[in-house]
C-alpha cells in the first residue's frame, strides 16, 4: 500500500498516512486530487478505480471515507476488508466511534494504525492482538474514560 | 466542551482542538494558529524547564496544527526529547512527531537515530516497537544506514518477542524498499524463511511480505520458501473456521495471510511435482469452496473470501500451466460477469483480461462476449465499462473482430471523454491486426475520425495511409471512400488530411468516373482549405502539386491557386514556400521531371505498428501483450533458444506479408526511409540497433559508486542492474546482476561493454556472453575481469539490449570503474607526509578545487567517504584538525603512482578546498575531479 487517506464527506483531511517517500507538496496534491475524483463518485459505483498508476480503494462509513491507493499487483478485495478491520479496532477501542473520536484523538488513530499496517503492509491481522498492544499503553498512564455517545458507523 | 480523549486526556489539547472546530471562518482559524504558535513558541523558549507531560501537549498542538496543512517550523528538537523519556505515552508522541514531520537536519537526524538505538538496545518490547515502527514510517537512507545491519539481529534472534519480530520483518522490508543496496542479505535470511513455519500467525503474515518483496529480487536465495508457503497455505485452506481463533475473519481463515503466500507463489515458476500436488488441491479446494452456500450474509465474509480466490485465479494464470484449473477459474468469473455487486463485477472483467492472453482459457473466456458487450452498455460505473473495453480489446481475435470493432465503435458514440482516445487506439489497432478485407480497414478507421476525430492522434491516421500505400488492393477503394466521406459538409480536420494525402496519390484511380473527375476532387479538396489549421494547409498544397503530375487538364487551375495573394505571399512562412516553389515547380519541369518528383510514394518499410506502441505507452506493457506474442514467446521458450525472426516481417511488404510486423521489431529496416514528403518519417521511432543515449540519472548514479564497490546502478519498471565488485592492486572483478523486474521473459538479451579507443589501450575489460533469454522474476549474473593498464580518465559504458512483449529495449548507463578502485592506502606519520608533499610541489603534480558543498558538511561522513575513495586517512598529521588528510598508491599495470591530498572544510562559507598532489599531472586531475563531486 502507499498511503491511506480519512476524509469527510466535505472533504477535510482527518488523518493521512505515507508509505512512500513525497515531498509536502506532492502529497498535499495528491490529496486535494483524490478527494475530489473519491467524493465525486455516486454511492452504488465501485469501489475501486484507476489512478495515475495506481488502484484506488476506497469506502465510506457514516460521514468519513477511507481510501487507500495500492500497486498494480495488490489485491482490492483484502484491502477492502484492511479498511473494515481498522474501522472494527477503532470502534472497539473508542467504543462506537465517530468522526468526533478520531479528530479529538488523532494520535490514537495513528498509533492503532501502526499496530496494524508497518510499511504499507498488514502486520497483524488479531483484533484481540492489536488492542492489547495500545491498551498496554494506556495502562501505563492515569486512565480517564468517557466514552463518547455518538453513534457509532460501523454496520 | 465536548471533548476528554480517552487514555491519557490532554485537556489542554482537546480545547484547543474545539477551538479550532468553532472557528467560523479560515481567517479566524488562522489567528486562533497562529496565537496558539506564538504560546507554544515562548513556552519552548522560557526560562522555566517544561515538565514531560507540557512538553508532550505542546508538541501534540504542533502536530495537530501540521496535520491540519499549516507549516511547523519548530518543535522538533523537544520532540526528540521527548524520545528519551520514561514514560511510554510521551516517548510516543515524540516519535510520533518524528514519524510525521521528518527533517533531513543532519544534527537531529543524529539525535534521533541515538534515541532509536538505545530504545532498540532497551529488550523492552514495547520501546523496541516503538523504535522500528518510526524507523519504518521514516524509511530514510540515513536510518538504513543505521539500522539496516542491526534489524536483522532482531528478527531472527531466538528470545525476541512475537510482536517486535513482526515490526522488525516490515521495517526491514521499508528500508529494502528505499534502499536495496544498504540491506546486506546473508545468514538471516535462511532463518527468514523457517518463520512462514512460525506458531503465531502474525509472525507469519508480517514475514511472508518480507519474503514476497526480497525473493522478487534474489529468487534464488529465497527459493526455500515455496514449498514452504504451500505446506502454510494447505493448513490454513483446510481448517474448520474455528481452528484458527482470532485470525479468522468473518469465517474465512486468515485470508490476509491466504493472500500474501498467493502473492509469494507468484513470485516463482510452478514448483516440482511433488509440491505442485499439494497446490494444485489447495487451489482446487478455493474453488470449490466459491461454490459453497456463503457461511454468513455479511459482505466481510463474501469479500475475504473473494479476496483470497481472485489471488488464487491470479497464481493460476501466473502459472498458465494446468488447462483444467484455467478453465475453472475462467467459469468462475463468469459467474461474477452477472453479479449483483458491482465490485466483483469489476474484478471479474479485469482478471478475465489477464485469462484472455492463455491460450488454454482463451476460448473460454471468448464464450462470455455477450454479457461483456452488455456490460459496455448497461454498466453505470465508468470505472467498470473501461474495463469491459479492456477485455474486449484482450479476447479480440479473427473470429469476432468484426463483431466487437462494431461494438466499440457504437460505444465510442457516448463513451465518457476520459476513456474516448485509448478506445479509438484500440479499435484502430483490432481493426489493423484483423482485417481480411482491406475495405473493412478503410471503413473502420474512418469512421473513427468521423465519431471522434478529436480523438483520433496523429499515429492513428499516418497508420491508414501507410496501409493504404503499402496495399495496392485497396488503394480504389479508399480513394472512392474518402472522396465520398469528404462530401459532408462538415468534416474533421483529420478527415481532410487523410482525403487529400489518399487524393493526392490515388485520385487518379476514381478520376475516369465523371462524377469525382479531377476538377470536381480539387475543388471538393479546396472547399475545406480554409478551414483548416497550417499543417493541414501545407498537406493540401502538396496534394496541389501531386495533381498537376496526374490531371494536366487542372494544372493552370491549381497555379491559380498557388499564385493568389493568400498563398504567395502568407504570413506563414512554410506555406509561402510550399507556394513559391511548388508554382517554379509546376512551370518550369517538364512532365517527364515532373513525373519523377511527384511519382507515387514508395511502399513503407514494415515494422510495429506505431499506434501499438503508443498504447504501450499509454498504458504499460504488459497490459497489451496479446496472445499471439505469448503463445510465441511460450513456444521460444519450449525450443530453449532465441526467438526465430520472423521472415514476412523484415521484407518489402507484398500482398501476404504480416502487415503489422508485430512478431519481432526488423533487425534493420529494409530499405532507405522515404524520402520524398517527410510527412511520415516521424512515424518511425530510432534504428534499434543504435546504441540509446545515457539513461536519465545515469550520472548522479555513476558519482554514488565512487566511493563504494556495490549497490543498484540502475533501476526502471522492467529492469534493475545491480553491482558488485573487488579491487585488488591493478586489478579487479565487477559482479553485475541483471534482473527482470516483470513476468515476462526478456528476449535477445545482450548487455554489451563499450570503451573508447583511448580507455581500450588504458583499461582492459573481459566478460562472457549472457544468456539470452531472462525469464520473468529472474537475475542472471555476468562477471567482469578488469585490468588498469595505465592511468585512465572516462567510464566505460554499459548498454543492454533485449526484446520485452513487443517492444525493443535499449538502455546505456555509465559503468563506475573508476581510477580511485585501484587505490592502495598507505599510512604515514606527519613527518613523512609533509616531506613527500614538500616533494611533490611543482606546479604540473599538483592540482586544486574550491567548491562548494553539495552535502551538509558532517565529519564522520566526509571521513567514511575518504576511505570509501580508497586512500588512507591519516590523523593527526595537519595541525587543523578539521582538516582530512589522505595517502595511497594508484596501482596500474606499468607503473605505481603515489598521491596525497587534503581536503580543508570551510563551515561558515559551506565551502572546501581540495588539493591533490601526485607524481603524474593526468592521476591528479582525475582524481581530484572524482573526490570533487563527493562533498
Amino acid at each position: 500500500m502507499q498511503f491511506m487517506l480519512l476524509f469527510s464527506r466535505q472533504g477535510k483531511l482527518r488523518l493521512q498516512k505515507w508509505y512512500v517517500p513525497l515531498s509536502d507538496k506532492e502529497k498535499k496534491k495528491i490529496t486535494r486530487e483524490l478527494v475530489q475524483t473519491v467524493l465525486a463518485r455516486k454511492p452504488k459505483m465501485c469501489s475501486f478505480l484507476e489512478w495515475r498508476d495506481l488502484k484506488i480503494v476506497y469506502k465510506r462509513y457514516a460521514s468519513l471515507y477511507f481510501c487507500c491507493a495500492i500497486e498494480d499487483q495488490d489485491n482490492e478485495l483484502i484491502t477492502l476488508e484492511i479498511i473494515h478491520r481498522y474501522v472494527e479496532l477503532l470502534d472497539k477501542y473508542f467504543g462506537s466511534v465517530c468522526e468526533l473520536d478520531i479528530i479529538f484523538n488523532f494520535e490514537k488513530a495513528y498509533f492503532i494504525l501502526d499496530e496494524f499496517l508497518l510499511g504499507g503492509e498488514v502486520q497483524e491481522t488479531s483484533k484481540k492482538n492489536v488492542l492489547k498492544a495500545i491498551e498496554q499503553a494506556d495502562l501505563l498512564q492515569e486512565v480517564k474514560k468517557v466514552i463518547f455517545k455518538n453513534k457509532s458507523f460501523v454496520t | 466542551m465536548p471533548a476528554v480523549s480517552k487514555g491519557d486526556g490532554m485537556r489542554g489539547l482537546a480545547v484547543f482542538i474545539s477551538d479550532i472546530r468553532n472557528c467560523k471562518s479560515k481567517e479566524a482559524e488562522i489567528k486562533r494558529i497562529n496565537k496558539e504558535l506564538a504560546n507554544i513558541r515562548s513556552k519552548f523558549k522560557g526560562d522555566k524547564a517544561l515538565d514531560g507531560y507540557s512538553k508532550k501537549k505542546y508538541v501534540c498542538k504542533l502536530l495537530f496544527i501540521f496535520l491540519l496543512g499549516h507549516d511547523i517550523d519548530f518543535g522538533h528538537m523537544e520532540a526528540v526529547n521527548l524520545l528519551s523519556s520514561n514514560r511510554y505515552t510521551e516517548k510516543q508522541i515524540g516519535y510520533l512527531f518524528i514519524s510525521v514531520l521528518v527533517n533531513s537536519n543532519s544534527e537531529l537526524i543524529r539525535l534521533i537515530n541515538n534515541a532509536i538505538k538505545n530504545d532498540l538496545a532497551s529488550r523492552n518490547p514495547t520501546f523496541m516497537g516503538l523504535a522500528l515502527h518510526c524507523i519504518a514510517n521514516v524509511g530514510s537512507r540515513e536510518m538504513a544506514e543505521a539500522f539496516a545491519g542491526e534489524i536483522p539481529k532482531i528478527l531472527v534472534a531466538g528470545d525476541t518477542m512475537d510482536s517486535v519480530k513482526q515490526s522488525a520483518a516490515l521495517c526491514l522490508l521499508r528500508l529494502y524498499r528505499t534502499s536495496p543496496d544498504l540491506v546486506p542479505m546473508g545468514d538471516w535470511t535462511s532463518r527468514v524463511v523457517h518463520l512462514l513455519n512460525d506458531q503465531h500467525l502474525g509472525v507469519v503474515t508480517a514475514a511472508t511480505s518480507l519474503i514476497t518483496t526480497l525473493a522478487q529480487k534474489n529468487p534464488e536465495e529465497f527459493k526455500t520458501s515455496v514449498s514452504l508457503a504451500v505446506s502454510r497455505l494447505s493448513r490454513i485452506v483446510t481448517s474448520a473456521s474455528t481452528d484458527l481463533q482470532d485470525y479468522t475473519y468473518y469465517f474465512v481463515p486468515a485470508p490476509w495471510l491466504s493472500v500474501k503466500l498467493l502473492r509469494l507463489l507468484q513470485c516463482y515458476p510452478p514448483p516440482d511435482p511433488a509440491v505442485r500436488g499439494r497446490l494444485t488441491e489447495c487451489l482446487e479446494t478455493i474453488l470449490n469452496k466459491a461454490q459453497e452456500p456463503p457461511k454468513s450474509k455479511k459482505v466481510q465474509h463474501s469479500n475475504a473470501k473473494n479476496a483470497v480466490l481472485f489471488e488464487a485465479i491470479s497464481l493460476i494464470i501466473h502459472h498458465d500451466s494446468e488447462p483444467n484449473l484455467l478453465v475453472r477459474a475462467c467459469n468462475q468469473l463468469g459467474q461474477f460477469l452477472q453479479h449483483r455487486e458491482t465490485n466483483l463485477r469489476y474484478l471479474a472483467l479485469e482478471s478475465m483480461c489477464t485469462l484472455a492472453s492463455s491460450e488454454f482459457s482463451h476460448e473460454a473466456v471468448k464464450t462470455h462476449i455477450e454479457t461483456v458487450i452488455n456490460a459496455l452498455k448497461t454498466e453505470r460505473d465508468v470505472s467498470v465499462r473501461q474495463r469491459a473495453v479492456d477485455l474486449l480489446y484482450a479476447m479480440c481475435d479473427r473470429s469476432n473482430a468484426q463483431q466487437i470493432v462494431a461494438e466499440m465503435l457504437s460505444y465510442l458514440e457516448t463513451a465518457d471523454y476520459s476513456i474516448r482516445e485509448e478506445i479509438v487506439l484500440k479499435v484502430a489497432i483490432l481493426a489493423e491486426k484483423y482485417a481480411v478485407d482491406y475495405t473493412w480497414y478503410v471503413d473502420t478507421i474512418l469512421n473513427l475520425i468521423r465519431i471522434a476525430g478529436d480523438y483520433v492522434s496523429e499515429e492513428v491516421w499516418y497508420r491508414v495511409i501507410q496501409i493504404v500505400i503499402n496495399r495496392d488492393d485497396v488503394q480504389g477503394y479508399a480513394a472512392k471512400t474518402v472522396f465520398e466521406a469528404l462530401q459532408a459538409p462538415a468534416c474533421h480536420e483529420n478527415l481532410v488530411k487523410v482525403g487529400g494525402y489518399i487524393l493526392g496519390e490515388f485520385g487518379n484511380l476514381i478520376a475516369g468516373d465523371p462524377r469525382s473527375s479531377p476538377l470536381i476532387q480539387f475543388n471538393l479538396l479546396h472547399s475545406k482549405f480554409h478551414l483548416c489549421s497550417v499543417p493541414t494547409r501545407a498537406l493540401l498544397l502538396s496534394t496541389y502539386i501531386k495533381f498537376v503530375n496526374l490531371f494536366p487538364e487542372v494544372k493552370t487551375t491549381i497555379q491559380d491557386v498557388l499564385r493568389s495573394d493568400s498563398q504567395l505571399k502568407n504570413a506563414d512562412v512554410e506555406l509561402q514556400q510550399r507556394a513559391v516553389e511548388y508554382l517554379r515547380l509546376s512551370t518550369v519541369a517538364s512532365t517527364d521531371i515532373l513525373a519523377t518528383v511527384l511519382e507515387e510514394m514508395p511502399p513503407f518499410p514494415e515494422r510495429e505498428s506505431s499506434i501499438l506502441a503508443k498504447l504501450k505507452k499509454k498504458k504499460g506493457p504488459s497490459t497489451v501483450t496479446d496472445l499471439e506474442e505469448a503463445k510465441r514467446e511460450r513456444s521460444a521458450d519450449v525450443n530453449g533458444g532465441p526467438e526465430p525472426a520472423p521472415a514476412s516481417a523484415v521484407s518489402t511488404p507484398s500482398p501476404s506479408a504480416d502487415l503489422l510486423g508485430l512478431g519481432a521489431a526488423p533487425p534493420a529496416p529494409a530499405g532507405p526511409p522515404p524520402s520524398s514528403g517527410g510527412l511520415l518519417v516521424d512515424v518511425f521511432s530510432d534504428s534499434p540497433s543504435a546504441v540509446a543515449p545515457l539513461a536519465p540519472g545515469s550520472e548522479d548514479n555513476f558519482a554514488r559508486f565512487v566511493c563504494k564497490n556495490n549497490g543498484v546502478l540502475f533501476e526502471n519498471q522492467l529492469l534493475q542492474i545491480g553491482l558488485k565488485s573487488e579491487f585488488r592492486q591493478n586489478l579487479g572483478r565487477m559482479f553485475i546482476f541483471y534482473g527482470n523486474k516483470t513476468s515476462t521473459q526478456f528476449l535477445n538479451f545482450t548487455p554489451t561493454l563499450i570503451c573508447s579507443d583511448d580507455l581500450q589501450t588504458n583499461l582492459s575489460l573481459q566478460t562472457k556472453p549472457v544468456d539470452p533469454t531472462v525469464d520473468g522474476g529472474a537475475q542472471v549474473q555476468q562477471v567482469v575481469n578488469i585490468e588498469c593498464v595505465s592511468d585512465f580518465t572516462e567510464a566505460p559504458v554499459l548498454n543492454i539490449q533485449f526484446r520485452y512483449g513487443g517492444t525493443f529495449q535499449n538502455v546505456s548507463v555509465k559503468l563506475p570503474i573508476t581510477l580511485n578502485k585501484f587505490f592502495q592506502p598507505t599510512e604515514m606519520a606527519s613527518q613523512d607526509f609533509f616531506q613527500r608533499w614538500k616533494q611533490l610541489s611543482s606546479p604540473q603534480q599538483e592540482v586544486q578545487n574550491i567548491f562548494k558543498a553539495k552535502h551538509p558538511m558532517d565529519t564522520e561522513i566526509t571521513k567514511a567517504k575518504i576511505i570509501g575513495f580508497g586512500s588512507a586517512l591519516l590523523e593527526d598529521v595537519d595541525p587543523n584538525p578539521a582538516n582530512f588528510v589522505g595517502a595511497g598508491i594508484i596501482h596500474t599495470k606499468t607503473t605505481q603512482i603515489g598521491c596525497l591530498l587534503r581536503l580543508e572544510p570551510n563551515l561558515q562559507a559551506q565551502m572546501y578546498r581540495l588539493t591533490l598532489r601526485t607524481s603524474k599531472e593526468t592521476v591528479s586531475q582525475r582524481l581530484c575531479e572524482l573526490l570533487s563531486e563527493q562533498f
